[in-house]
């Protein structure tokens, strides 16, 4: 079922990330993902799959090293260029990152905002526009009686739908997902990773999703890259990918696992002091 | 607390220290009596005594004449009337530099580290602008409103004006510190989220920053309107409209019944007041 099409989504030609006291988040990555694919990142909490996906929504940039994205060099965009770069990335994010006190059409409709001008916008939180196109994005989520819900009173399940909605309302090339399923209940799960999957692939859209569930991974994407200590390790079609291989990536990590972690966390609050 | 050798203060240790210290502490309270002239003989002498008495006596009963109450009836409701109009331009004033002035939004962070890594000019820029708005706000803020009120009833003129721009300025320091505090404590995640949409910052602000920040925006504002409210009262002593005016000429007649009914007023409306916001914010 995969979309053959040569044309590159994604070059990343030895990228490094440095943050503040020269902690090492990604170390000469180098990865290519074409148009269409769907992949899977999977490695132990800490190997830098976070890193990596904000670079590639160009929410961070790389210390070193060229991304390209639609075989355009990231590093010359700014401003308007910069913005309109990321309207065509969709991203997902674990803790579905939806604003609590709004209500969900706002939510939904925030997928806008790469088109909308600032005025434009800030009329719609009064008198909402496109309410038809918000109706639709929660009808293929599955949720259209929660249109004019604030949004805090969701579950978690339902807010990451909400958030999968506005996804579908920005409309983008690429949908990025970091570890979208983790907050939410094992069964809900694998729901939402085919949700994902299925708009990849009516909508001939590029995926990558980061995810803890090395079975998910395997079940249901072609491609899966693991990545450990801020570099890939393996990245193979999933048929090719063998037990000693996951044992590999995720070997050391008992002992270090808690260390790993720590610091990655303490790399995030240096970086981003954790405003709340 | 620093840490510090404990031995140092450890009073066995053949320290100083500490004999020092309350040394002058007491040493500071002691001079400091002697300076403020405090003198609770005043209570005991028959002169202090009589003063009190004909000062509390004076008060009683408080003028409810209609003729004095009707008289009043126009500076309390300019009492009001300053501390909404005070309280807008505080708001007007803190708004923007506080925006200006909040780290998170302006300068460091997530929201500004793909904007600004390899960018030290408008990394420089940006500083600016955020020292230069810090900078503001606590100037607004240090000079207490009785003082902006005084400078400027020089400026403008005896009258309510003065009042409102003096209550203006200083809140607008004080709101303004407050409010890049407040923004500053919001859930940064929404607000990554909406910037990878790509969103603009000002974008960013109305749909993640703003509805975050609204709850307590609104409740450090009505408390700041209720302290205008009582400050606008004050300002009158130095010629800025109000109750407070008219406080001021009673006790130069030494009409002290009046004075109290102008206390009994403003207690009421201080509660309104309170009762209105505490209504306000419940709404939230």
């Amino acid at each position: 079922m995969r979309t053959v099409n040569s044309t590159q989504q994604y070059r990343l030609a030895e990228i490094r990330k440095v943050f503040a006291r020269d902690q090492v988040a990604l170390d000469r990555i180098v990865l290519t993902v074409c148009r269409g694919e769907r992949v899977a990142l999977i490695g132990p909490s800490g190997a830098g799959k976070t890193t990596l996906f904000r670079l590639l929504n160009c929410t961070l940039r790389p210390t070193s090293g060229k991304l390209w994205i639609d075989d355009e060099d990231v590093e010359s965009l700014n401003g308007k260029d910069l913005r309109r770069t990321r309207s065509r990335i969709g991203s997902v994010y674990q803790q579905h990152n939806l604003v609590p006190r709004l209500r969900v059409i706002h939510n939904v409709l925030a997928g806008q905002l790469g088109r909308w001008a600032t005025l434009q916008s800030l009329l719609s939180l009064f008198k909402p526009a496109d309410v038809e196109i918000a109706r639709q994005a929660l009808q293929q989520v599955g949720m259209p009686e929660k249109l004019l819900e604030r949004t805090d009173e969701l579950s978690g399940g339902q807010q990451q739908r909400v958030a999968i909605a506005r996804v579908l309302v920005q409309n983008p090339d690429v949908i990025l997902a970091d570890e979208p399923v983790s907050s939410v209940d094992p069964s809900l799960a694998s729901t939402i990773v085919r949700l994902l999957i299925e708009i990849s692939q009516n909508r001939h859209k590029t995926l990558i999703v980061s995810l803890h569930s090395v079975d998910l991974a395997l079940a249901y994407f072609p491609r899966v890259i693991g990545i450990k200590e801020g570099r890939v390790s393996f990245d193979l079609e999933t048929s090719k990918i063998t037990e000693g291989m996951l044992e590999d990536l995720y070997s050391g990590n008992f002992r270090d696992h808690s260390m790993t972690e720590a610091i990655s966390e303490r790399v995030q609050s240096v970086a981003y002091p954790s405003v709340g | 607390m620093k840490e510090s050798n404990p031995s140092l203060i450890r009073p066995s240790d053949k320290s100083f220290f500490p004999y020092i210290f309350t040394a002058l502490f007491v040493l500071a309270f002691v001079d400091s009596w002697r300076r403020a002239d405090i003198d609770p003989v005043v209570f005991f002498e028959k002169k202090g005594q009589e003063a009190l008495w004909k000062f509390l006596t004076g008060m009683f009963p408080p003028d409810v004449s209609w003729n004095f109450i009707s008289l009043m009836l126009r500076p309390a409701l300019e009492t009001i009337q300053i501390s909404l109009w005070g309280t807008l331009i505080a708001v007007a004033i803190g708004f923007p530099l506080g925006l200006l002035g909040t780290h998170t939004l302006a300068v460091r962070g997530i929201l500004n580290d793909a904007e600004l890594q390899g960018a030290p000019v408008r990394r420089g820029m940006r500083y600016g602008l955020y020292f230069l708005a810090r900078g503001l706000l606590s100037l607004f803020r240090s000079i207490p409103e009785f003082v902006w009120a005084f400078m400027f009833v020089r400026a403008v003129g005896l009258g309510p004006f003065p009042g409102v721009l003096a209550i203006g300025v200083a809140y607008g320091g004080m709101l303004g510190k407050v409010y890049s505090e407040i923004f500053e404590a919001v859930n940064y995640r929404p607000l990554e989220a909406l910037q990878s949409v790509g969103a603009n910052k000002l974008q960013i602000f109305f749909y993640g920053w703003f509805p975050q920040a609204l709850p307590n925006f609104v409740s450090y504002t009505l408390y700041r309107w209720e302290c205008a409210v009582r400050a606008s009262a004050i300002l009158g002593l130095v010629g800025a409209g109000g109750l407070g005016q008219q406080i001021e000429i009673s006790m130069r007649m030494f009409n002290f019944n009046e004075v109290l009914t102008i206390l009994i007023i403003l207690f009421m409306m201080v509660a309104a007041v309170d009762y209105i916001s505490a209504k306000t914010r419940a709404m939230l």
